[in-house]
């Protein structure tokens, strides 16, 4: 599990800890029923406080994003996937926004963002050959 | 918010109304500071803000000149005992002995604390690469600070004590550092307090934060609180304006013409309608560094 925290980004760890866990899942690097690494074990490997990783383990289940089990462990709750594509959703929707955001600011029509992102689609798909 | 410290629990460390001067200057002016049990404590301030002078009052080097100082419920100067046989202390100068040899130093450290971990020091000394033969004052730098935190962590105190652990250090000795405060508190109920000017270390292993500026502290708060209730707002106005009106809780302002931006202390949705009502347009909305608050706070 591949996360990085930056203390000079402004975002509260523990969020910087529960966005990329919800990514990884909604992209899924991080697969239903996987083991997430024990509190203390992520807090030493990120160097932060364990009571930020608890939070954001705690956060985590509340959005059933994660699940204790008996064990003690924090798994990746097997009802990942609708969640997960919600998940998904929500992530894109950030990024629009800001993307609509940022054309609005640099005064490029809402007809020629849509045409843009038309072109870069086209752009990426593999060429038929 | 959750408050990770219930606050049934009796304070390791309790200081009232503690004032402190070396002759005409004040060092520190009516200080009060609660260290709540099992957390980590950072203290933070600039050069000569009185952060030393506070520690070693905890530590029971100084005697307060006026207020009280508790630790473990303790005086620390009438009960050094009871006291510093709980704390381990890392001190910026890192005065060890320099005659002696690592081995040495070791070996007349534990006498000092019955509960010294011979097993818990050897892997410590291991995992520093710390020569047992090697002369103290031959140690470089980072060394000579491994050296000490090997001595301030061996006894597994219940408080820990680091004032300035990283200054002049290279990142890998102060990611050992940071190391060694993050185990010391993921051991149940113990406490770490650390000063330090290095905000992004503060800001990562941190979970309550005291502000100290010219001898007052001027901010205290769990991490997460300090962090939800400071925003940086740019607003935008209807029209260029020469002076920008006042909102609720700023601390510094700054821009022209029509777009101003607000550093305020409050909650975001508060501040939303406090520009609102000045019919202001909130152009951009985003949490701030520890260091920006930092730097807000003292400089106000």
């Amino acid at each position: 599990m591949q996360i990085h925290i930056s203390a000079a980004n402004g975002v509260a760890i523990y969020l910087q800890i529960v966005n990329q866990i919800k990514y990884l899942v909604a992209s899924g690097r991080l697969a239903p029923g996987e083991e997430l690494p024990a509190i203390r074990v992520l807090a030493e490997r990120l160097v932060v406080n364990p009571n930020t990783v608890a939070r954001a383990y705690r956060e985590l289940e509340a959005a059933g994003i994660v699940e204790k089990r008996r064990t003690a462990g924090t798994y990746v709750s097997d009802q990942g996937s609708p969640l997960a594509r919600r998940e998904r959703i929500k992530i894109l929707t950030e990024r629009i926004d800001a993307l609509l955001a940022e054309a609005q600011q640099l005064d490029v029509p809402f007809a020629d963002v849509v045409k843009l992102v038309e072109q870069r689609q086209a752009a990426l798909q593999p060429s038929p050959s | 918010m959750s408050d990770p410290f219930p606050s049934s629990a009796p304070p390791v460390v309790d200081i009232k109304r503690v004032t402190r001067r070396f002759g005409t200057k004040t060092a520190l002016d009516e200080v009060s500071l609660v260290v709540p049990r099992g957390g980590v404590f950072g203290l933070i301030g600039g050069n000569g803000a009185g952060k030393t002078t506070l520690i070693k009052h905890i530590l029971g080097m100084f005697k307060p000149q006026a207020g009280s100082v508790q630790v473990f419920g303790l005086d620390p100067v009438e009960n050094p005992v009871g006291t510093l046989g709980r704390i381990g202390y890392l001190s910026e100068e890192r005065d060890l002995p320099n005659w002696m040899r690592v081995g040495e130093l070791m070996r007349y450290t534990q006498a000092f604390f019955p509960n010294w971990d011979e097993t818990y020091a050897e892997e410590l000394r291991v995992a520093f690469d710390l020569d047992p033969k090697a002369k103290v004052q031959n140690l470089s730098r980072g060394q000579r600070a491994r050296a000490g935190l090997l001595v301030a962590l061996a006894h597994r105190p219940d408080l820990l004590v680091l004032d300035e652990p990283s200054s002049g250090l290279d990142p890998v000795v102060r990611r050992d550092i940071l190391g060694a405060i993050i185990r010391t508190i993921a051991d149940e109920g113990r406490t770490v307090l650390f000063s330090s000017h290095l905000l992004d270390e503060v800001e990562r292993v941190a979970d309550r934060v005291a502000i100290i500026h010219q001898g007052r502290i001027v901010l205290t708060a769990p991490m997460d609180e300090i962090k939800d209730t400071h925003r940086r707002m740019t607003l935008r106005f209807g029209q260029s304006i020469d002076r920008p009106p006042a909102l609720v809780g700023t601390l510094a302002c700054d821009g022209g013409g029509a777009e101003w931006t607000y550093i305020c202390n409050g909650e975001s949705s508060q501040l939303r309608r406090a520009a609102d009502a000045l019919g202001a347009t909130v152009v951009d909305d985003a949490s701030l560094t520890l260091d920006e608050i930092f730097v807000s706070r003292v400089l106000k």
